[in-house]
């Protein structure tokens, strides 16, 4: 009895304490974009990786989605006759939900990955020691710069997602169920106000950071808790980090969507 | 000691968690010397090279460099201290997405303003010290082990440092490159009056560089001097490191029986 309560009791102080760490982190994390070294060409360089090299696998992504979305969309607005509103349907799904969601899980399984995998293996390859013996601070030398590279480039993304994704839905609904062009565009402009897209950018933004924080966190810290430092750390952090990034992803898009509806 | 040391420890004691790994160290460092700490694997010389570099935090009155106490140093302090040494880890630690010459570039890059063209030139010189001049466009990866770490080693001198801490430099080398890096060491000593600190567990290499050696085992100081006293010395286990000498298992027969036995019965019930 007494050992399961020890049990409990070390779980949640590990707990706590990997809280603690996270946060401290964070800390770090946020402190490091204003510290030197300067970050305009590895910010360049890390916009490249997150968002140009994303571009295909977002935009197939949208396509897939968009089409899908009106597939399924004309189904359900055929039944209360209302087949004009699945420009409206399409784009409103995309702009506010899938958008910002689909972009960051997508963006997290490709982009966060490979960043959690990079630092892990930087981690146990003494790498990051080497930074800091040479007085340089590793959290603005690595990780500022895909923190200011993933706010510039998941919203750029996001709306990317959101605009491929209509045109997906326009080539069902037009080019399959016969729906006017005109009345397919012209829905969609009137039902997206601002407040829609506002939302898509605030989430694309939260995502961006959750993405960052948590898969750089995992692969910084790779080992170091098991006190062993080899190639199959860096796959549970790797691993840890893409699930953990995608559920956060999906908690934080109930919490602002409940805030901001 | 006080006067001619660069690095006083102090009854250093490391922990990791609960297990304690460093138990009262206590030894001085001298300065434009070559100070070799040697010992088993496992023994603490990591732990310890990691307390000198600032890597793991001391317990303050325990680590005192040039006067001050490294335990109580602050970040900025810190900083400080680390940009007057320098350090070769044992596999080099290159950055793998960026050329030799952008490794050592690195230090130059952040704590200097100079100029791109004399940074690569200084890059140049650090590489043509460590014999590599001509592969400074290389890529980590296109190098061999020797050269990776005699990169590294070029990488730790590109601030000029003061200090110089080399970890396990001879380690998975052949003996002609391990030689050639040992002969680079003491050039550095005499060149530069560089103080080195070189972690190591190969004699040979070792005995041929140390100024003063440092021998470690289980944690503790087992004896410390100049190479030749260390050579003479009569402790059981300086004599049983230096003459590679493997530990006489003496196993109780019936515990082990009673172990394997032990076992048995407990997988029938």
């Amino acid at each position: 009895m007494l050992h399961h309560i020890r049990l409990i009791g070390a779980i949640a102080l590990d707990g706590v304490g990997s809280l603690g760490r996270m946060g401290i982190y964070f800390s770090h994390m946020l402190r490091g974009i204003i510290r030197p070294p300067g970050k305009f060409w590895p910010v360049v360089k890390q916009v490249e990786f997150v968002g140009a090299k994303s571009v295909f696998v977002i935009g197939f992504t949208a396509l897939t989605t968009g089409m899908v979305l009106a597939l399924q969309g004309h189904y359900t607005l055929s039944k209360f006759g209302s087949e004009s509103l699945l420009g409206a349907a399409v784009a409103l799904s995309l702009i506010r939900e899938l958008g910002p969601v689909l972009t960051g899980l997508m963006v997290t399984g490709r982009a966060g990955s490979a960043m959690c995998a990079e630092i892990g293996i930087m981690r146990i390859d003494e790498q990051i020691d080497a930074l800091e013996c040479m007085a340089i601070d590793p959290h603005a030398y690595l990780i500022a710069p895909k923190l200011i590279a993933a706010l510039i480039a998941l919203p750029l993304l996001t709306a990317y997602c959101d605009v491929v994704g209509i045109f997906g839905g326009y080539l069902v609904g037009v080019g399959l169920f016969g729906i006017n062009p005109g009345v397919y565009m012209d829905s969609v402009q009137r039902s997206v106000e601002w407040q829609d897209v506002y939302m898509g950018i605030v989430k694309s933004l939260s995502f961006a950071i959750l993405m960052i924080w948590i898969c750089t966190y995992k692969g910084y810290y790779t080992g170091v808790d098991e006190g062993n430092f080899g190639p199959e750390q860096v796959s549970h952090a790797t691993t840890k980090a893409v699930v953990l990034s995608s559920i956060c992803i999906l908690l934080c898009d109930y919490v602002v969507t409940s805030i901001m509806t | 000691m006080a006067d001619s040391c660069m690095i006083d420890i102090r009854g250093l004691d490391s922990y990791y968690g609960d297990r304690q790994v460093l138990f009262n160290i206590r030894f001085g460092i001298p300065r434009n010397q070559i100070t070799v700490i040697m010992g088993m694997s496992g023994c603490g010389k990591t732990t310890l090279l990691r307390h000198l570099i600032g890597l793991k935090r001391s317990p303050p009155g325990q680590l005192i460099v040039d006067e001050e106490d490294l335990g109580t140093f602050d970040e900025v302090k810190m900083n400080g201290f680390r940009r007057r040494i320098g350090v070769m880890f044992q596999s080099g630690a290159l950055f793998n997405s960026m050329t030799v010459g952008e490794n050592i570039a690195v230090p130059l890059k952040v704590h200097t303003r100079l100029s791109k063209s004399t940074i690569r030139i200084i890059a140049t010189i650090k590489l043509h010290q460590v014999g590599l001049s001509e592969f400074i466009d290389y890529m980590p990866s296109q190098l061999s082990g020797g050269m990776q770490k005699r990169a590294g080693l070029a990488r730790s001198l590109a601030m000029d440092p003061e200090i110089l801490f080399v970890d396990e430099p001879s380690s998975g080398l052949d003996p002609i490159t391990a030689a050639g890096l040992d002969n680079l060491i003491l050039e550095l000593k005499d060149t530069f009056g560089m103080t080195i600190i070189v972690v190591t567990h190969e004699l040979e290499s070792a005995f041929h560089i140390a100024d003063q050696m440092i021998v470690l085992d289980e944690g503790r100081l087992l004896s410390a001097g100049a190479p030749q006293d260390i050579q003479a010395s009569r402790d059981v286990r300086v004599v049983q490191f230096l003459k590679r000498q493997a530990d006489q298992k003496q196993e109780d027969n019936e515990a082990y029986v009673k172990r394997l036995v032990g076992d048995r019965s407990k997988r029938m019930q």
